[in-house]
């Protein structure tokens, strides 16, 4: 499967610079305060990833995988330490600042996948870009294409419920693509889909890692994990293995 | 800014198709909010301004006074002597008492037979200056008048008819220029009284009497002391000086203390206006309360509904948060949302009470006893301004706090689980 989709920019980060990191962390702590307990999910990460890596992110349940996946997707802010996505500090950015940089710099591609149900996967794929201020026609161009790219060029009008788990993953591939993110975050991408779309799915992704993209992927797949450049264990909130190969 | 205006428009545009259904409940709960205030106050409106005419049906800044009996002492005469005007003070009043826009007198001959060929009542028969007519609005029906200053100087035997009592005495005929026997002496009838809703009344209703000249009623059964002495002033304020003024000229006539409290009965319908005012303004303000409240629970409706469509999206409004969607445009599309279905519903329930309000303009009052009294429920731009600043307050309360909790989401701990 190709994916037509040639990568001429991402935002923020220049294709060539392979080997400069994209992603940056210096003792990342998170601590979730839920009153009565204090959980620390992460106990100081730090973590390089540069740019055009596949990472897969890998460990047992509980860990605090998700939740340095939602620190690096700038979804949420760590606790103590330092963060720099793509050369910009983040710890202290006002929530409209990091809402943007959602936008422009990170694709979230979500295991339950995550669309809006009730709109076409058209307009799922158009909604990064109607936040980045894209106009219209150019919206509804750019998610045909990229839903062509992803193989559901004969679906665009589809509701996700009138869509398969592959079909609907693949709209939010789309989805994820559509601002030409720095980075795609995917947590567990495969793990509601049968073998057969997760290979596909799969697939995707090793495309999408050939045209230069850097893909963290957080997955209990051994077969995905086989696949990328790096594999990063965590166990109770630290790093415990950093490896690639 | 332009670039907010569009994704909250578009987002708003969306979410407003997919959830029709809900837009046109909404709509529906503040347009029956809305009609059911208007109706409320126009309602209310309807009652002040018939409560307003019926009041003057018997005449406007009248006071009413009725001959008493001292209670104070006054230059060596005796408390509890009875003081007793004649149809001369009248006269004698009006050279003395230029404050005054009218000075009346009335004597009243209480069951009296009248006669009109083989059917006789018994009926007020009321004497009593032709002044009279314009003030107490004894209105003629065409064809007939009210007597005037030549009937009362000539003491000429004509009488002008309560149309309830016409009725009795002529059923279907015309009565004017008939005659008929008041104790058994003829009188021309020169007048019926026009159909009028009354409020207040004194000896009976007016439609109830009969009305003769002053003169004439003298020269009948004899009798010169009057039972009512009438006072028109000139404007409401004006009353009260009129009346001490009356006092000070009455007192030494007729020998009683000025400030005697007991000398005259009064009713001033100056000072009772101003009480049937307040008491309707309070029932003004009761309606337009319940109205108020009625509209608020619509309000209250709207603002839960989107508070429920807030949870039960909230993991869409997280997944929008994920996606670069900032704080205004989640929250823009609630305020909006909240906004327009109480401003459509809002106009829609305008648009209804109107009809209604005019529909029910064409209801006849005059014939029917209860309409009589409450009037016909009338819109005005006062319940107007007031209705659409009490909407405006509910569409943004509906909004704002639905919008409240969707700005609060937490994008990481909403896309968490399942
Ligand atoms: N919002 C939160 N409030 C409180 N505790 C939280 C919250 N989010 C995560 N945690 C806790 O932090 C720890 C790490 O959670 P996290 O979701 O990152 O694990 P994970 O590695 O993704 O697990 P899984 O493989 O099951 O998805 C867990 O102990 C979890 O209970
Ligand atoms: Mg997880």
């Amino acid at each position: 499967m190709s994916l037509g989709l040639t990568k001429t920019k991402t935002n923020g980060v220049p294709a060539a610079s392979n080997g400069s990191s994209i992603i940056h962390m210096d003792a990342i702590r998170k601590v979730y305060d839920t009153g009565k307990v204090k959980v620390e999910a992460l106990k100081g990460i730090d973590l390089a990833i540069g740019n055009g890596e596949f990472v897969a992110i890998v460990g047992p349940s509980g860990s605090g995988k998700s939740t340095l996946m939602n620190l690096i997707g700038c979804l949420d802010t760590p606790t103590d330490g330092r963060y720099e996505l793509a050369g910009e500090h983040v710890s202290d950015l006002t929530r409209d600042q990091l809402a943007d940089i959602r936008n422009r710099r990170v694709g979230f591609i979500f295991q339950n996948f995550n669309l809006l149900p009730h709109i076409s996967a058209s307009e799922n794929v158009e909604m990064p870009m109607l936040f980045g201020g894209l106009p219209v026609r150019e919206r509804r161009e750019r998610a045909r294409t990229l839903l062509e790219a992803v193989g559901l060029g004969d679906r665009t009008e589809h509701k996700p419920t009138e869509l398969s788990g592959g079909q609907m993953q693949r709209v939010a591939i789309a989805r994820a693509l559509a601002m030409e993110p720095a980075i795609l975050l995917a947590d567990e991408p495969t793990g509601n889909l049968d073998s057969s779309s997760g290979g596909d799915i799969m697939t995707l992704f090793n495309d999408l890692w050939n045209q230069g993209r850097t893909l963290v992927i957080i997955t209990h797949d051994q077969a995905l994990a086989t696949r990328a450049s790096r594999i990063v264990e965590i166990h109770d909130g630290r790093i415990t293995r950093d490896e690639r190969q | 800014m332009r670039h907010s205006a569009t994704v909250i428009l578009t987002l708003f545009a969306s979410s407003a198709q997919i959830q029709r259904k809900r837009a046109y409940l909404t709509i529906a709960a503040i347009a029956w909010g809305t009609v059911a205030i208007l109706l409320l106050l126009a309602f209310g409106e309807g009652l002040k301004l018939q409560l307003d005419k019926n009041r003057r049906a018997m005449g406007e800044n009248i006071a009413i006074l009725w001959p008493g009996e001292t209670s104070k002492n006054y230059k060596g005469l005796s408390i509890g002597r009875p003081v007793r005007p004649t149809i001369d003070d009248v006269q004698w009043l009006r050279d003395r008492l230029p404050e005054a826009a009218a000075v009346i007198g009335e004597i009243t001959s209480w069951r009296t037979q009248l006669t009109y060929g083989r059917k006789t009542i018994n009926g007020r028969v009321t004497g009593t200056n032709w002044e009279y007519g314009e003030i107490r609005k004894h209105y003629p029906v065409a064809g007939g008048r009210f007597f005037g200053p030549v009937d009362e100087r000539e003491k000429r035997r004509v009488v002008f008819l309560g149309d309830e009592m016409a009725t009795d005495l002529f059923a279907e005929e015309d009565p004017v220029g008939k005659t008929i026997l008041i104790n058994n002496l003829p009188y021309t009838v020169i007048g019926v009284m026009q159909k009028k809703i009354q409020m207040g009344a004194y000896g009976g209703p007016d439609k109830n009497h009969a009305v003769i000249p002053i003169t004439t009623f003298r020269a009948q059964w004899g009798r010169d002391r009057l039972w009512v002495l009438l006072i028109q002033s000139k404007t409401p304020e004006a009353m009260k000086p009129t009346l001490s003024a009356l006092h000070e000229l009455l007192g030494p006539k007729l020998g009683y203390d000025p400030t005697d409290e007991q000398a005259f009965g009064i009713w001033d319908t100056v000072k009772s206006s101003e009480i049937t005012r307040n008491i309707t303004f309070g029932i003004q303000l009761f309606l337009g309360i319940i109205g108020a409240l009625t509209l608020l629970i619509g309000g209250v409706g709207v603002a839960n509904i989107m508070y429920a469509v807030v949870k039960e999206r909230t993991r869409e409004i997280g997944v929008k948060m994920a996606l670069g969607a900032r704080a205004n445009w989640i929250v823009g599309p609630f305020l909006l949302e909240g906004l327009i279905y109480t401003l459509v519903g809002g106009f829609l329930g305008i648009v209804i009470a109107t009809l209604l309000v005019t529909a029910a303009s064409f209801l006849p009052v005059e014939s029917n006893q209860v309409l009589g009294f409450l009037g016909k429920p009338t819109l005005s731009w006062q319940i107007g301004v007031a209705t659409s600043a009490i909407l405006g307050l509910i569409g943004i309360v509906a909004g704002y706090f639905p919008a409240r909790r969707a700005a609060a989401i937490d994008p990481a701990a909403t896309l968490r689980y399942e």
